[in-house]
């Protein structure tokens, strides 16, 4: 297929290229992406340029053959039996990159998604609660796909903290955030990390037809701008053909885009 | 063998006020359901539940017997936030211990093993500590010294849990594709009921599963509960899915008072699990 004959890629595919990339350098670790854009990310990553991960069915099994999204009947050849009891010793042997979601994030990365309010004795919004997040954050490499790009979401402080960010981490001391690693951040606007000297989030790259000031305008704290911010990449042709007939043929990816 | 046969009324009259339950399953997946609605028809009450969340902790936060729950997370799977257990949260009044799921685990794991606590890093720099007072650091007493979370033990006065299978004597089989941590809730209690969707004799197990299914020991268990469709409407695989479209009728009852009390009327006071599925099962 050439490049000619592939229509332009859409918001959905410039997203799912900018979080696969999330996993490039990982080698032969299990790729564990929560919903259905990151999914396709770490199918994709797989696919073409990190050809040795493993990922799960979501079920209890980790998938030898590349794995449909979205297709309920879609079943996985197993190579390894892989129960939850078997996914919390993996999280906690740092062989992992998971990809979750946050209701709020501060610009150090602590994340919530347990409760809203002050008031942990009553919460004004009682979300998931802890979830996996704190064992997460701290044993193995974390990304988050945030489809809510606003100040709602990004926030001065958050509510409470499941997984700790870098001001957190830098409080308890090198031992314990030896293995704390929040690789990726990103929305429908960008991609952001933090590569900075103080590990506050900064932004990496700019989905096309997006500015600068759209991005600061919907966050709620202070972003690391570089003087030149790039565009975030394109999909090659073969990695469009890949995710459009293969990975995600209903286009399932589309539902999270508001 | 022991015939440990019982009903699930039987099982009520052996707990009590105050009483630790831990409940087996995984969000709205194989849980003791029967056993559940047992309990919500007593008259018990301050109860501490402990669980991997599903409408097991969101029917009886809102049936007001709760006053301690411990979880990871609470869930309907198909529908991420149980909305009974959001409200009861939301009202306030329920003391709860909120945990990573991976280090609740480990309080079921040190219960079972009876040891006070194991280690791990799990909830270091999160509000899991914060907001958890109770739970304290450890400093290992090796040369690395490092600080860790002692996550203490769960100890259970009783545990429920739903199996595919299980013989009389209390030996049960799993047949579906997770087991979720239904031996360290049964080994983390000093009593253990288990409902089954069938009991059948010792010697059919092999011609149900592989041995690998055949994971609690009946050591661990008091009493066997044969209840066909135990688990509605969660799911358990292979006898059954989830029961979706029953699912959301329970979710939507959380918006509308007038719709909880007539579900409440027409399933849950129903007074047996013959009485239930009859429900369910009416035009």
């Amino acid at each position: 297929m050439s490049a000619e004959s592939t229509s332009e890629a859409t918001l959905d595919e410039i997203v799912v290229i900018a979080l696969a990339e999330a996993f490039r350098g990982n080698g032969e670790i299990l790729c564990n992406p929560i919903g259905t854009v990151p999914m396709c990310a770490g199918r994709l990553a797989r696919e073409t340029f990190e050809p040795d991960m493993v990922y799960t069915d979501g079920v209890s099994v980790l998938s030898a053959e590349l794995l449909p999204v979205g297709v309920p009947d879609a079943v996985a050849v197993p190579e390894t039996y892989m129960p939850y009891r078997t996914i919390f010793d993996l999280v906690w042997s740092g062989r992992r990159h998971v990809v979750m979601g946050a209701s709020q994030m501060d610009m150090y990365g602590n994340q919530n998604f347990a409760a809203i309010g002050d008031d942990y004795s009553k919460p004004k919004a009682q979300l998931l609660g802890m979830r996996g997040a704190p064992g997460n954050l701290i044993n193995n490499k974390t990304s988050y796909w945030i489809p809510n790009h606003s100040t709602r979401v990004f926030v001065p402080k958050v509510d409470v903290v499941s997984g700790p960010g870098y001001d957190r981490m830098r409080e308890l001391g090198e031992q314990s955030s030896r293995f704390h690693h929040i690789v990726r951040v990103v929305t429908p606007l960008c991609a952001m990390d933090f590569e900075t000297d103080d590990n506050r989030m900064r932004l990496r790259s700019l989905h096309p037809g997006v500015t600068v000031d759209q991005v600061v305008e919907n966050t709620g704290f202070e972003l690391v701008i570089p003087d030149d911010v790039p565009e975030s990449r394109q999909p090659t042709a073969e990695e469009l053909q890949i995710l459009r007939t293969q990975i995600d043929p209903n286009g399932a990816r589309k539902a999270e885009f508001g | 063998m022991p015939n440990k046969l019982m009903s699930e009324d039987d099982v009520i009259a052996q707990l009590s006020d105050g009483m630790t339950i831990g409940i087996g399953g995984w969000g709205s997946r194989r849980k003791p359901m029967s056993l559940v609605r047992a309990l919500l028809r007593s008259d018990l009450k301050d109860l501490t539940i402990v669980s991997y969340g599903g409408p097991d902790v969101g029917l009886l936060a809102k049936s007001g017997k709760v006053r301690k729950l411990a979880y990871g997370f609470v869930s309907l799977d198909s529908i991420p936030l149980e909305p009974h257990f959001r409200q009861a949260r939301q009202a306030g009044g329920i003391e709860v211990l909120e945990l990573d799921e991976g280090a609740f685990q480990l309080g079921l794991l040190a219960a079972a093993h009876r040891v006070p606590f194991y280690p791990c890093r799990a909830g270091l720099g999160s509000d899991m500590l914060t907001n958890n007072p109770e739970i304290r650091t450890v400093t290992s007493p090796y040369d690395d010294g490092e600080e860790l979370v002692a996550i203490p033990a769960m100890n259970l006065d009783v545990a429920l849990i739903h199996m595919n299978r299980a013989d009389a004597g209390g030996n049960g089989q799993f047949l579906g594709p997770d087991l979720y941590f239904d031996d360290l809730f049964a080994m983390a209690a000093e009593k253990t009921f288990m409902s089954c969707e069938k009991v059948i004799p010792t010697e059919d197990f092999l011609k149900e599963g592989t041995v690998h299914t055949i994971k609690i020991p009946r050591i661990f268990v008091n009493g066997v509960i044969e209840a066909p469709r135990g688990a509605h409407f969660t799911e358990c695989p292979p006898d059954y899915g989830r029961d979706e479209a029953f699912q959301k009728e329970y979710a939507a009852t959380a918006k509308d008072p007038d719709a909880w009390e007539a579900f409440k009327a027409r399933y849950l006071d129903a007074p047996s699990h013959e009485a239930y599925l009859a429900e369910v099962d009416a035009p």
